[in-house]
């Protein structure tokens, strides 16, 4: 059984509650940081821990926070990033619904290393209900002193506060959440000044995740290398999982990133296997955004060992023979899904978010759409696929945003690894027209064909 | 112990761009030390304008790989960069013509932008001043291979003065950026997100400011467009001249070009520098207002100073040889002194354009009383 160190409390009855987490031990982090650590020390700690962002670029968070500019009587912004957007991706939801004061203790713990008196929530409009869970926990807290003016006596400050994103994707890439925090179009901005000089109401300002800032709460308690020794290599710690697509037990698991991704898949104590013994086709292993690899390519590196649930094997030999942890949303197909259609699902998700600031998303996204949607619906033509290929390679690092590169990726790693599929839908257009087009329930009426 | 001293930061950086090396203040963006050396090392520039603060970096036509970080951090940057928001850092080399990438992406960039743009130049009021025009002209492919409907709006009528063309529109945001830092009452910005966001006022507003016409000038396509101008003229059938008047709005400069068809005036701008930007006097931008712009149009009403100085590269150059702006060639320096491969030099062959001829000495339109018959040429005609 993998050591569990978020979700070790989740299933206590009522956990969410204030002096049922506190009497699991909650709130301990607060009391030593305060207590017996100085700001320095608790990043120290976050150093040494190897703690990588949980977001999706997996920068080491310790490191981040040093690069935080610290200007006399300047204000600092921590903000926890909780809009949650990525298809495939729901795992801090689960924590801000199970165990709430995680959360809130490790923000409080951030801050103090951070010296940021104010920080905020900003979560994703469509988690409506999470926000009064969370100013639930925040006022609990307030309560019994864990927030407020000078905390356990520490003369340190602190108030949490949770803004409602409106439902847009965008808003979870760090500027343009800042963007909209402060009441504006959710519009990325271009960088530098990175968010660390000018961020928040253009003070310096860290943006974490869900998930990275309740990592704090252990690694404070156990300490740095005491975190650091759990996982492998420069993936240390655990790492949540959200696994959803044909899985017998789709959910959210915590693993300690030494698991390879073979047992994750089929083992009981994971996803238990797919459904009605199907075969594993392919699985987008980080969140919809990063590369899906196909079977051979996500059970084996190029070394062929077994690859494994971290960082560096799911990258291994690049997008070409690897992948991305990203944020964690492990997408698995059976045999008998359309990878095809599965892009094209992606495209027009990525079209339909992108904020139209820079040419190449505003116009490649909508084009790349457009074709996949052709090639889906039988009336696609071979050239289309290097017209494809050759659009999102103009996308990819050239916009603003890592917007660009989440809408490229996914069909370059599409033609790369089943153009077979691209091709078979160009070459039997009549039978790619009698598939049943009644599960699609985005398809354009219009252009929705007649089934035989 | 000696105290240890910090080698002082140089007061100029260095910065190599195309294999042409300049010194510039810290704190200038690639594009500017471009600009700087001038010609074919510019990356061109759709949504900078560096008289609207925060505007750049959007378009990404002036992307440029940059293939030395600084002198201290020689590494190259991973991906390509909008030279008009990277600030230079000393010892950095840029490249823009000479790089394949930057090309490629450029080409990329243009085809974006022309998905969503008609090429109506003959009955657009933009031809002949169109950045987009340029960019395609030396970037673009011969055909698209977009294949889809193409995006429409619905008329919309902004007031008296400017008229909204949104399908040309390629969301460069400058008139926007006008708007938030030149008028007061703004009513006009951008809705919906992705390829359907639109500029548009809300809701159905009439743009009335005493310096909205400035969005006109600043609209690198033709999307906004002067009403009192519309389809009376071609740009390069006008003659531009420099001319001021004392303006009662102390926020105007009262500095402008009349473009001019015998004495009618057909249309009032600011006057542009070479990058087709406003033209700072004194250290200020150099906007007008909407009465000098739209309710003088007699001469009698302006002082002319003479001709406007027009890029020769420009289409607007065609007859107006007196006061044009040479553009310079940088092709030798790019190309660490190797001159282009000349394959057939025209004047071998033909008396037309005799190269000891400086066309900026004629008065006027040149004509063929200006070309003497060329003698060698003859010989080589006979021979």
């Amino acid at each position: 059984m993998a050591r569990k160190l978020l979700l070790e409390k989740a299933h206590v009855e009522n956990i969410r509650l204030y002096d049922v987490y506190r009497r699991e031990g909650g709130y301990r982090s607060v009391e030593k940081a305060l207590k017996t650590l100085s700001p320095d020390a608790v990043t120290e700690e976050v150093k040494k821990s190897g703690l990588r962002g949980r977001g999706g670029a997996g920068f080491p968070t310790g490191m981040k926070w040093s690069f935080l500019a610290k200007p006399e009587g300047v204000p600092r912004y921590l903000v926890v990033n909780a809009d949650e957007s990525e298809p495939g991706t729901f795992k801090d939801r689960y924590l801000m619904e199970f165990i709430p004061h995680l959360l809130i203790e490790g923000m409080i713990v951030s801050a103090f290393a951070l010296g940021s008196n104010v920080s905020y929530i900003y979560i994703r409009g469509e988690y409506a209900w999470i926000p009064d869970i969370l100013e639930q926990a925040i006022a609990e807290a307030k309560q019994n002193g864990w927030l407020g003016k000078n905390i356990l006596g520490s003369g340190f400050d602190c108030e949490i506060y949770v803004q409602r994103g409106a439902g847009a994707y965008i808003c979870g890439e760090e500027t343009a959440l800042i963007e909209s925090l402060e009441g504006k179009r959710g519009n990325p901005r271009i960088k530098p000044p990175f968010p660390a000089v000018k961020g928040l109401w253009d003070c310096p300002t860290v943006v974490n995740n869900v998930e990275t800032i309740a990592a704090v709460v252990p690694i404070i308690n156990d300490g740095g290398e005491e975190y650091a020794k759990i996982g492998v290599g420069k993936s240390t710690g655990t790492k949540l999982i959200s696994a959803c697509g044909n899985l017998n037990k789709p959910g959210v698991y915590e693993i300690d990133m030494t698991i390879s991704v073979e047992e994750f898949i089929y083992s009981d104590e994971y996803c238990g296997g797919i459904p009605n013994g199907k075969k594993l086709k392919a699985c987008i292993p980080g969140g919809s955004s990063v590369p899906i690899l196909p079977a051979n390519l996500l059970l084996k590196t190029t070394k062929g060992e077994s690859r494994m649930m971290n960082y560096e094997s799911l990258s291994d030999g690049g997008f070409a023979t690897g992948s991305m942890m990203g944020s964690g949303g492990f997408i698995v197909f059976d045999e008998d899904q359309c990878v095809v259609r599965h892009t094209l699902s992606l495209a027009r998700f990525y079209h339909h978010e992108s904020c139209g600031q820079c040419s190449p998303c505003r116009e490649g996204t909508g084009w790349m759409e457009k074709i996949l949607k052709n090639i889906e619906y039988g009336k696609g033509k071979m050239s289309d696929i290097d017209l494809l290929w050759d659009i999102q390679r103009k996308i990819e690092g050239n916009t603003i945003c890592p917007l660009g590169d989440a809408a490229a990726w996914p069909v370059a790693a599409a033609i790369r690894h089943f153009r077979d599929e691209f091709e078979w839908h160009v070459l039997n257009p009549d039978e790619s027209q009698r598939r049943n087009y009644g599960l699609m329930h985005y398809a354009d009426p219009i252009h929705v064909p007649v089934t035989a | 112990m000696a105290e240890e001293t910090k080698p002082a930061a140089p007061a100029n950086f260095k910065v190599t761009i195309d294999n042409i090396t300049i010194e510039v203040a810290p704190g200038t963006t690639i594009l500017n030390a471009a600009r700087k050396i001038g010609g074919d090392v510019t990356p061109p520039a759709m949504c900078y304008y560096s008289k609207l603060q925060g505007s750049g970096g959007k378009c990404r036509t002036c992307l440029v790989e940059v293939s030395k970080g600084s002198e201290k951090d020689p590494r190259p940057m991973p991906k390509l960069v909008a030279s008009c928001r990277t600030t230079v850092m000393d010892g950095m080399e840029v490249k823009n013509i000479t790089s394949d990438k930057v090309t490629d992406a450029r080409n990329g960039v243009v085809e974006f932008l022309l998905i969503n743009h008609p090429l109506d130049c003959p009955i657009c009021d933009q031809a002949g001043e169109c950045h987009l025009q340029d960019l395609g002209y030396e970037h673009g492919k011969e055909g698209t291979r977009f294949e889809f409907k193409r995006r429409e709006f619905e008329k919309e009528d902004i007031g008296s003065y400017i008229q909204l063309h949104m399908t040309r529109c390629i969301l460069c945001y400058r008139c926007t950026y006008v708007a938030d830092q030149l008028t007061d009452k703004r009513v006009h910005g951008i809705l919906d997100r992705g390829d359907h966001a639109e500029i548009s006022t809300y809701i159905s507003k009439a743009i009335e400011n005493d310096f909205s016409g400035n969005m006109i000038d600043v609209c690198p396509v033709g999307a906004l467009t002067d009403k009192t101008f519309r389809f009376k003229n071609r740009v390069w059938f006008t003659k531009p001249v420099y001319a001021h008047r004392n303006c009662e709005n102390p926020d105007c400069c009262g500095k402008a070009t009349l473009w001019l068809r015998g004495d009618e005036v057909f249309r009032v701008t600011v006057r542009k520098d070479e990058w087709g930007e406003v033209q700072s006097y004194d250290g200020k931008a150099g906007w007008i207002c909407n009465t000098c712009r739209f309710d003088k149009k007699q001469t009698s009403d302006w002082q002319i100073e003479g001709l406007a100085n027009i890029n020769r590269h420009s289409v607007i150059a065609q007859g107006k040889y007196p006061g044009l702006v040479v553009p310079k060639e940088t092709i030798k320096e790019v190309m660490d002194g190797r001159a282009p491969k000349l394959i057939m030099d025209i004047h071998e062959v033909s008396g037309v354009n005799d190269p000891t001829l400086d066309l900026s000495k004629i008065n006027g339109p040149a004509h063929s009383n200006n070309f003497a018959p060329n003698p060698n040429v003859e010989d080589h005609l006979r021979s």
